[in-house]
């Protein structure tokens, strides 16, 4: 009953840790000893200004349910219908919706660069509106090139730039898993905004990715890194190459089934993707 | 307090600023006029801003106080004291005494706790008799655990409150001897805020369903169910209770149907028409489809009145103390009383049965023979539509049969059934009905009506006769 409101109390102190950690990796940024490299040089940009379906040069789809509903019991039958996913006035559209199909109670989209655009370390970033509701699980992210079949997760190493459940507005968190640290070992750190939610605004999501070095960054905020010291197995982030995925689940272990408030449709709008590399690589 | 002087010396500067442009030059397009103060807070430590405190009519006057011993923050809380079952409750109003800006707002909070695990009956702001509540907000049924927890009452619409004066407000009592009573609660840090978490409006009207309402021209109802609906940064929504001047209500065909800003439709002309809502740019989730009809008046008694007792009829004295509706449980009937140019008449829609009661007083029809009312329906119905006219003996009580809706103890009934067949639609159907039956021996203690069936009807003259 007094579960109602929960007003995190450390929430400023949190603001005031992340400012000072901006601070100290941005004034720190000639030291030799830092690992921050300004990836300048762009390499895709999709801005999504073209109507009707995705760029099909850079975009692919995974249809169905997976195995398993994708390894996490999730309950999306992912199509490549407008219906789910579309282009419109500059934005991809990607629209989880209510509805009986092949035997799963609700549809959605899952885009992927596989053997389109990969790439090893660089600076990827998406500016995106996210959904709201108990159930809802949107995501942003990257995976190892399976290398034929001949490797498998997580051994293939997995960055989540962006994970985010609709029944937390306010938070998103970015996330490692490789061997010895997947699934619910994963290695990451939630961001939380203040006086603001992610379902209401565009906001920026991204990491820059380096040899032994993972930051992650909201909009201005870089709000985590992520290095070899920090993970208890094998960092398999100096290999690659990687692709992007972007998808919007409903249900599963992680967000929990929709809820009698969660409202259907629901999407997530991305502005754009855009990926960097290191110019002097 | 030195937050508040601050702001105080602030809006005189402001003040100042403005007077003195214009003393120089004359209002530009751009002019903007002096604003109400943008006060948020209400309580911290003592309260902010000039604020009355106003303790509802038949409320216990007691129930409020500064409590020096408790606070979440600072050295004061708000304290209330609710009296136990039957004792009466708290309820109180804080107005400002000069209106405020609360438009830069997004949500009333406030830090609470209580001594036990309770829930406060109606809690919230708007209560101003500058402009009869126009912007009144409830939360209903908020639940307070013994632990200090901050609470967030959304604002319906911001902008419509640039001068508003009711600050807070709360009604709380045991509404029976199993409900919580003599018991405390605390509120602190009470206070307008802008969140920026207060997201995903879902305004309603009708409590979201599309109602279909069959209304007399020249009658009038009142749109109920009005709510907004806000998703919280906790992911979870919060309802309130939101009054009609937050809405924009809308007709399809204004010469059928009209809306004020009361949320009053009044049905001028017969035809049908939808009305909808907005809220703050938002459509409103429900509609009420009118469909109005003219209807003649019921006709008019012409027994002497030294032979009748009458419970509703314009043409004789009623008696008093009769409850058009008895509100039973699991009814699905709506009721209202219908004032057609002087004439008044209940109205009965979405029928399956509705109790017509008068305990107090009973009737002792001893010396009476017969039941008469005047019903109109325009419903088709496959089912029968009865009126079962109930005494409820000396026991000083009505006794039902759950189960069968039968009469138990020492009540007694006669059920009149009017066969479908029977259901003329579109005219006054006059029935006038002996108390023979079980009734012909006991009628000392009639004490109600229930009727069922699953028609629409309209119900005038209802009276006993001899």
């Amino acid at each position: 009953m007094n579960r109602y409101i929960k007003i995190d109390k450390n929430s400023m102190f949190k603001t005031f840790v992340l400012m000072s950690m901006v601070f100290i990796l941005g004034s720190c940024s000639e030291d030799e000893t830092q690992q921050v490299t300004n990836f300048t040089e762009l390499v895709m940009a999709d801005e999504f200004d073209v109507n009707g379906a995705p760029n099909p040069l850079i975009w692919d789809y995974n249809i169905g349910t997976g195995d398993n509903g994708w390894g996490n019991n999730e309950l999306q039958y992912y199509t490549n219908r407008s219906e789910n996913v579309t282009v419109q006035n500059g934005i991809l559209i990607i629209t989880a919706k209510e509805e009986q199909f092949n035997g799963a109670s609700y549809t959605s989209a899952r885009l992927l660069t596989k053997g389109k655009l990969e790439q090893t370390y660089g600076r990827f970033e998406a500016r995106i509106r996210l959904p709201y509701g108990k159930g809802l699980w949107p995501a942003f992210w990257l995976l190892g090139d399976d290398s034929k079949g001949t490797e498998v997760w997580p051994q293939i190493g997995e960055i989540d730039i962006m994970e985010y459940v609709g029944d937390k507005p306010t938070s998103v968190f970015g996330t490692v898993h490789g061997p010895g640290y997947s699934g619910g070992e994963s290695i990451g750190k939630s961001y939380e905004l203040v006086n603001d939610r992610f379902d209401t605004g565009f906001h920026v999501f991204g990491i820059e990715w380096g040899p032994n070095y993972i930051n992650y960054y909201v909009d201005d905020v870089l709000y985590n890194q992520i290095t070899p010291e920090d993970v208890p197995g094998e960092w398999v982030f100096n290999r690659g190459p990687f692709y992007i995925i972007l998808n919007l689940a409903v249900g599963g272990a992680l967000p929990g089934e929709p809820n009698e408030e969660t409202k259907f449709p629901q999407t997530m709008l991305v502005d754009y993707v855009r990926v960097y590399k290191n110019s002097n690589n | 307090m030195k937050i508040l002087k601050n702001k105080n010396l602030k809006y005189l500067l402001l003040l100042g600023v403005v007077f003195t442009l214009s003393c120089e030059r004359n209002f530009s397009d751009n002019i903007e006029f002096a604003k109400y103060p943008a006060t948020g807070e209400i309580f911290v430590d003592g309260f902010v801003g000039g604020l009355d405190y106003f303790p509802f009519g038949d409320s216990f006057a007691e129930a409020f106080s500064v409590d020096e011993n408790e606070a979440y923050l600072g050295t004061a809380s708000m304290r209330f004291d609710i009296p136990a079952f039957g004792v009466g409750y708290g309820g109180a109003t804080f107005p400002s005494t000069a209106p405020r800006d609360l438009s830069s707002f997004d949500a009333l909070t406030f830090w609470a706790k209580a001594s036990q695990g309770a829930d406060i009956n109606e809690i919230g702001f708007g209560i101003n008799g500058d402009n009869n509540n126009k912007f009144r907000v409830t939360r209903r049924n908020l639940p307070l655990s013994t632990v200090w927890t901050k609470y967030v009452i959304p604002i319906p619409d911001p902008s419509k409150l640039s001068q508003e004066k009711g600050m807070f407000w709360y009604a709380e009592g045991a509404e029976s001897a199993d409900d919580e009573g003599g018991y405390t609660f605390w509120i602190d840090e009470l206070k307008f805020e802008k969140l920026g978490t207060v997201a995903q409006p879902q305004p309603a009207i009708v409590n979201g369903v599309d109602q279909i309402s069959q209304i007399i021209v020249n009658g009038t109802f009142l749109i109920p169910g009005l709510t907004q609906t806000f998703n919280l940064s906790t992911g979870k929504n919060v309802t309130v209770s939101a009054a009609p001047s937050y809405f924009e209500f809308s007709s399809t065909d204004i010469e059928v149907a009209r809306v004020s800003e009361l949320g009053v439709i009044s049905v001028v002309d017969d035809g049908t028409a939808k009305i909808t809502a907005i809220l703050g740019g938002v459509k409103a989730k429900g509609s009420v489809e009118v469909t109005a009809s003219r209807v003649s008046p019921a006709p008019t008694p012409t027994r002497d009145a030294s032979n009748v007792i009458s419970l509703f009829s314009n043409a004789y004295t009623n008696i008093a103390g009769v409850l058009i509706d008895a509100n039973y449980g699991g009814q699905t009937t709506k009721s209202s009383e219908l004032n057609i140019a002087g004439d008044h008449m209940i109205s009965y829609t979405a029928l399956n049965y509705v109790g017509f009661e008068f305990q107090n007083p009973t009737v002792d029809a001893s010396d009476y023979n017969f039941l008469h009312v005047d019903v109109l329906t325009n419903s088709s119905t496959s089912a029968n539509f009865n009126i079962e006219i109930r005494d409820r003996g000396t026991n000083g009580m009505l006794n039902t049969n759950t189960n069968t809706g039968a009469p138990s103890e020492d009540d007694k009934r006669l059920v009149f059934s009017v066969a479908s067949n029977s259901i003329t639609q579109g005219e006054w159907m006059s029935f006038d009905i002996p108390l023979t039956g079980d009734l012909a021996s006991q009628k000392g203690n009639l004490a109600a009506l229930i009727f069922s069936g699953d028609i629409d009807f309209l119900l005038d003259n209802v009276y006993f006769y001899k």
